[in-house]
């Protein structure tokens, strides 16, 4: 007999000052059932996360959970009844250690006035025995790696007698490693019999660790079911509405022997990575893959000048270059969309007009360095038709849109300034899979008219399906080259074998 | 623009689209109308207008020199300390090469001297507190209370704490002295805040200032000289420092090396009010302008009830604190009801209220 129904949404509504966010949504939950919640941004997940949270009441609908109806539904019923939500921020104190973080509820919860550290530290080592991991009890949370301080986060979480944990976008800031880690933790919390709902737009993670699935699309649902009756094909369909074309990059040398773009001969910055040699010819997309600590980001780093280089040497065209500085790289033709969007790319508060000049300051000011406004606008007006960036107009903040049509900001930048070699690290993490589709797409088609493309990413298919070329980063040094027929599976291999040999 | 309007209520028309400058332009129309009423018969005056024309553009330059620091996501607090040892250098030059019988014509190139110097000294001081900044990653509050300390200091070295009085007649027209019924001063600081108006808004530099003040790492991930924008920042802000340290000689023909230690905080506070954001990358220079008049008329409205002199300093710190707890207050509530409105933002229904009434 399975278990009992946990949770239950039945034909939930919510408008926001005329926005119909979510337009009748059922959503069930058996206690111990690992339930993914798929959709691409805006799509109503957030949303449906805080219905159930108590945070959004419904305007209509019922909502269920433990058996009785919640009446109102108010963040505390909710939490009474064993909800708890993992925000993607974690909402920890980074100044307090992880055992104050864990305990401090508790602590306030039981109105104690005095603090005895013995106590807070079995409350906090109790916690962590749930799921099974230790940590360093006396460190500031915010010292902690992204992982463990989502340890933490979920540790607390499973103090307040949790029996269904919401996990919002978990995975965003995970290495693979730090995944399996993760699903291992999701497994023995199942094995207690609490509940998980995952929020994934991530194909390959909804699919290892889901037993059912519930897809959104425009605030409504779209599909339900058993995982095992859907595949990334159909998931990704139902979530964006249309068929997704998926072939393989293949690249053909053009005809005649065209010189390459991009020479890398023992480039080195010692410990990060040394002796990495390299060259990409026009068309080609290189991808550059390798666990956190690899070097990837540095070597990325290192030919956009920001972290200059101390060994080695770089061609481009066929002639030498020195690169020590961004403005350098950026003079000789090499372009780099960074790690992260947030804190590396955007201007949140400014305009997405001022956001894609930036990078063509220099080439739009004229005497005295006044800037050429005119040719500004028609500037960015071709860039937001040309990436279809789904805005009302220039002059919204860039913090307004959604993480995809960010992501196609801060590509135009990089494109206004028709670079020779474009260096993107990661840039589909945390994108929706309509705006990744099109990103890929750009990007062969950039290809295609000779640019010179690095592709740094720890997404495998990404690579897998957009590369014709693959290098292998370990420790800094290139471990390995792959040609087009590389398969997640060989990758995957060789990543078990660096973690063997890493030890920790 | 050329899109057919949403009909808006009247005040949203009058008004611009910009709420910080609607609620500082509401603030100053009600202080204006308070102090009219307040004194009747002597704020509606023209005495009165050119009185605070003399008065409020040593303030106004300061102020926009703490504005381009401000809007980069720093702070300059040396301004004064700039003004006065520039000024006494500028002084000393003047009194010590010029006696009381020179003829006309060695007057003016002893004034060009030393005003040049002045002028040099403010841009070299600037430098300083840019390099510091930007090759240490020292806090701009930190740095420039230090420097602030050694160019008072050095002021102090060169005149033993005594004023330095004495100017020609020439020099003191720079702060004194009419064009066309105006006061000169007044044409200074105009001239000033145009200039730095334009650049803000048109050109590279000035551009860059916002986009380092909204996001630093991204503005060096974007290529923007991130070093060379803030030491020319800063020396800007001390150029605008020295242009006001020679009005206030010239106004009130001596130097001395702790003059004006007030205008800080007035400065700091005259861009709060002026909405020009604490964290950086935002700041307009029409809000500058209209801060600093409306600082000088609660100023003069003051003066004129014979408000006790000894609680001015008090009233300013009080201001100050006021202004910073409205200005959280509004971006609480707007963030609120951004926020409530969720990822797809609804376009803002017609009859939304006007900010403050």
């Amino acid at each position: 007999m399975p278990p009992p129904q946990f949770l239950e949404l039945d034909d939930i509504h919510k408008r926001f000052a005329g926005v119909h966010a979510l337009r009748g949504v059922d959503l069930s939950i058996r206690e111990g059932e690992v339930h993914c919640l798929a959709g691409e941004n805006g799509s109503g997940k957030s949303t449906l996360i805080k219905v159930i949270a108590g945070v959004h009441p419904p305007e209509e609908g019922r909502v269920r959970i433990g058996g009785s109806d919640l009446d109102p539904v108010t963040p505390l019923e909710s939490i009474r009844r064993g909800v708890q939500v993992i925000y993607q921020d974690f909402s920890l104190f980074p100044n307090l250690s992880v055992a104050e973080n864990l305990a401090l509820n508790n602590e306030v919860e039981q109105g104690r006035r005095i603090v005895r550290w013995s106590r807070i530290r079995a409350t906090a080592r109790e916690a962590l025995a749930r799921i099974r991991r230790e940590l360093p009890l006396h460190r500031p949370v915010g010292e902690l790696p992204v992982a463990d301080r989502q340890l933490v986060a979920i540790a607390r979480a499973l103090l307040h007698d949790a029996r269904l944990v919401i996990m919002d976008e978990p995975t965003t800031a995970l290495t693979q490693r730090e995944v399996e880690n993760l699903f291992t933790v999701i497994e023995n919390l199942r094995a207690e019999g609490i509940a998980i709902l995952f929020v994934s737009h991530k194909l390959r993670e909804v699919l290892r660790i889901s037993e059912r699935l519930t897809i959104l699309r425009n605030g409504s649902k779209v599909a339900e079911g058993p995982t095992t009756d859907f595949d990334e094909r159909s998931i990704t369909e139902a979530m964006t509405g249309r068929s997704v074309r998926d072939e393989k990059f293949h690249y053909t040398a053009g005809p005649g022997a065209r010189p390459p773009v991009l020479e890398v001969e023992g480039l080195g910055r010692p410990p990060a990575y040394r002796g990495v040699s390299f060259r990409v010819d026009p068309g080609e997309i290189v991808g550059i893959t390798g666990l956190l600590g690899s070097g990837r980001t540095e070597l990325a780093l290192g030919l956009f000048g920001l972290l200059p280089a101390r060994e080695g040497s770089v061609r481009l065209d066929g002639q030498p270059l020195r690169i020590r500085s961004v403005e350098e790289a950026l003079a000789a033709g090499i372009a780099y969309v960074p790690e992260d969007r947030l804190t590396e790319g955007l201007f949140l508060e400014q305009s997405i007009h001022r956001n894609i000049i930036a990078s063509i300051l220099p080439e739009l000011a004229g005497r005295f360095g006044f800037l050429d406004f005119a040719r500004a606008r028609r500037e960015v007006e071709e860039w937001i038709r040309d990436f279809g960036i789904a805005t009302p107009n220039a002059e919204v903040p860039a913090q307004s849109l959604s993480g995809g049509n960010q992501q196609r900001v801060l590509l135009a930048r990089w494109l206004a300034r028709t670079p020779r070699v474009l260096v993107l690290n990661g840039p589909t993490v945390g994108v929706d899979v309509g705006s990744k589709e099109a990103i890929h797409q750009r990007l062969r088609a950039l290809a295609a008219e000779g640019m010179a493309v690095l592709l740094l990413s720890d997404d495998l298919p990404e690579v897998v399906s957009n590369c014709n070329r693959v290098l292998l980063l370990r420790e800094g040094r290139l471990a390995a080259e792959f040609d087009e027929s590389v398969t997640e599976e060989t990758l995957n291999a060789h990543f078990a074998e660096t973690a063997g040999t890493a030890g920790v | 623009m050329s899109e057919p309007a949403p009909r808006k209520p009247l005040l949203r028309r009058i008004l611009t689209a910009d709420d910080n400058l609607n609620r500082l332009i509401l603030v100053s129309v009600a202080i204006f109308a308070a102090m009219v009423a307040l004194n009747p018969d002597s704020f509606l005056t023209l005495r009165n207008f050119v009185s605070m024309s003399y008065s409020f553009p040593e303030l106004g330059l300061l102020a926009l020199g703490l504005a381009l620091c401000m809007i980069t996501g720093g702070i300059d607090l040396s301004v004064v300390g700039i003004a006065n040892l520039t000024s006494v250098l500028a002084a000393l030059l003047m009194v010590s090469l010029l006696g009381p019988d020179s003829p006309p014509a060695a007057v003016v190139p002893v004034l060009a001297l030393a005003i040049a110097v002045a002028l040099v000294t403010g841009v070299l001081a600037g430098w300083c507190n840019g390099m510091i900044v930007s090759r240490f990653r020292i806090h701009p509050v930190l740095v420039t209370l230090g420097t602030w300390q050694v160019f008072s200091g050095i002021a102090i070295i060169l005149t033993k704490g005594y004023a330095v009085p004495g100017f020609p007649d020439a020099f003191l027209a720079l702060g004194n002295g009419r064009f066309l019924g105006l006061p000169v001063p007044l044409y200074l600081f105009l001239a000033a805040a145009a200039v730095v108006a334009l650049v803000l808004n048109r050109t590279r530099f000035g551009l860059s200032l916002f986009l380092i003040g909204t996001n630093e790492t991204a503005a060096r991930f974007a290529g923007i000289p991130v070093r060379s924008v803030l030491v020319r920042t800063y020396m800007s802000s001390g150029f605008l420092a020295a242009l006001a340290g020679i009005i206030m000689i010239a106004r009130t023909n001596q130097a001395k090396a702790d003059y004006g230690e007030s205008y800080i905080l007035q400065a700091v506070l005259v861009n709060l009010l002026a909405g020009v954001r604490w964290s950086g990358g935002y700041g307009r220079v029409t809000g500058v302008l209209l801060a600093v008049v409306t600082l000088q008329m609660l100023s003069s409205g003051f003066n004129m009830m014979r408000f006790n002199n000894f609680a001015r300093d008090f009233t300013w710190g009080v201001f100050l604190i006021l202004i910073m707890v409205a200005n959280h207050l509004f971006t609480e509530r707007k963030r609120r009801r951004e926020s409530a409105a969720a990822t797809p933002r609804p376009a803002p229904t017609p009859n939304q209220e006007t900010p403050s009434s």
